[in-house]
């Protein structure tokens, strides 16, 4: 069973956040790299780069696939899992940890509240496995 | 559909995906890990989904004669082919193994096309007044061995100590199994045609002696470092025997023999195909997928089939490219044009 931790938020799209301060870390939850299988490839973002909610900010390639990863927050990236360049295998392995993708310096003071909480994530998840 | 192995399958933990009308496991947990598995160890593969059609000696012969680009006749008693059955335009119907048995032929053929070729078979059957020649043994189950250790473990498991000698694209009976020296992975090893309960007892007994089993994901990782066509993808029935690299499939020898297919595409002999599958490698990152166009300096092509090649942990490929194509190229990749080169297959060579 995917694993869903309480104190993250998710996207519909299957990215979670993780908000210390204005900080937010952003990575692909348990359920999407279950479905996705053995990730090869993970292309982030620049250092920098400019980020809007819900934009076209990385991509994620598997065996199976390459999906678009969308960012749950507006900012800039502040800094990016080299990492994974290396050792893309640890989204799969720990994606709520080492597995992380990027870190958005916010500029809004809110999370949207489309974002979901774990509860209501599971229950997504489980509505797209049926 | 599901294999009588299925619920061995759900206990090890297998994902499944639907394929041809069959839910298959497509990973027990990671294709990677299966498919170095496979590359380094061995690794053992549910293909029951595959169809067996058994063709009596007489008329089966004459009958294969006309269906098949080679030449069953001049098969030996234990051995057996690669073989192609073309349309009348000389376009690729399946391609299948073809064995030679004490008494008569056995085919294996591809899951995704075994209604179309019963049908085919059956047809071609009637025209020659050799009606019920030939039988689908839907009942039977193919267990594919492969791996470094694959004979090894086999011939232990099954007391078949000649296993080691048997040559390749030869089989034996053995008892409540035939076991043949092929497959589709680059790999040595064998696969095992049973009943369901000798099927059953094989696979327990394989993965309780630590051989991996295997999904259709690296089935098809495997299979394209290989260089091997996937029957579908990278041939079809618009496409013929030149164009796909298994024209050596074709024995031309006996000029008499009218196999469906043979006047379209002898001229070919001399004139050649106007396109080409080759193999690409992506010399840099990007996973070239079926579909994806192919720009070279002969003009466009297309991917048949891609992959991440956890070998050479590259993206790999076949693709349809213009005859006079070499060379570097580029793979238009999510629009993005990713260099790649052609190469010379198989992309990965058996370890000796």
């Amino acid at each position: 069973m995917p694993d869903f931790p309480p104190d993250l938020r998710y996207a519909r799209t299957h990215e979670w956040v993780r908000v210390e301060g204005t900080r937010a870390t952003v990575g692909i939850s348990d359920y999407a790299q279950t479905q996705l299988g053995d990730v090869v490839y993970v292309e982030l973002p620049e250092i920098g780069t400019h980020v809007e909610f819900e934009s076209e900010i990385a991509v994620v390639e598997s065996v199976k696939a390459a999906s678009d990863i969308y960012a749950p927050v507006t900012g800039e990236i502040v800094d990016t899992n080299d990492e994974l360049d290396s050792a893309p295998e640890t989204v799969n392995a720990d994606p709520y940890g080492d597995g992380w993708f990027f870190v958005v310096e916010m500029s809004d003071d809110e999370l949207s509240s489309d974002l979901l909480t774990a509860e209501a994530y599971e229950v997504l998840c489980q509505e797209e496995g049926e | 559909m599901r294999t009588p192995l299925s619920n061995l399958h759900v206990e090890a933990g297998a994902r499944f995906i639907e394929f041809a009308g069959w839910e298959m496991p497509v990973h027990y947990g990671s294709q990677l890990e299966e498919h170095h598995a496979v590359r380094n160890n061995s690794g053992c593969f549910d293909v029951s989904h595959m169809a067996v059609v058994d063709i009596d000696q007489h008329p089966g012969e004459q009958l294969l004669r006309r269906l098949l680009v080679c030449d069953v006749s001049r098969l030996n008693i234990g051995h057996a082919a690669y073989a192609l059955m073309l349309n009348e335009r000389g376009g690729i119907v399946d391609d299948l193994i073809a064995y030679r048995r004490e008494k008569g032929y056995r085919l294996v053929i591809n899951a995704g096309t075994t209604q179309k070729d019963l049908d085919w078979i059956a047809r071609h059957a009637k025209e020659q007044h050799s009606i019920g020649v030939a039988r689908h043994r839907a009942e039977l189950c193919i267990i594919a061995v492969q791996g470094p250790q694959a004979i090894e473990i086999t011939s232990t498991l099954l007391g078949l100590q000649g296993l080691k000698e048997l040559e390749s694209f030869s089989f034996v009976e053995h008892e409540r199994y035939f076991v043949s020296r092929t497959g589709y992975t680059g790999e040595d090893g064998v696969e095992i045609i049973s009943s369901s309960e000798a099927a059953l007892d094989l696979w327990s007994r394989l993965t309780a002696n630590g051989v991996q089993p295997v999904g259709l994901g690296a089935r098809d990782s495997l299979r394209l470092e290989a260089g091997l066509n996937l029957y579908g993808h990278d041939m079809k029935e618009d496409t013929n025997p030149f164009e796909c690299r298994v024209a050596w499939t074709i024995d031309w020898g006996d000029r008499d023999r009218g196999f469906i297919g043979r006047s379209a595409i002898e001229p070919l002999r001399k004139e050649g195909a106007a396109t080409k599958l080759v193999g690409l490698k992506l010399t840099e990152r990007g996973i070239p997928r079926e579909g994806f166009s192919v720009r070279t300096e002969a003009g466009t092509g297309v991917v048949t089939s891609g992959t991440f090649s956890p070998t050479l942990k590259q993206g790999i490929a076949l693709a349809r490219v213009p005859v006079s194509a070499r060379g570097e190229c580029h793979v238009e990749v999510r629009r993005k044009p990713i260099p790649a080169k052609i190469t010379r297959l198989p992309f990965v060579h058996k370890r000796n």
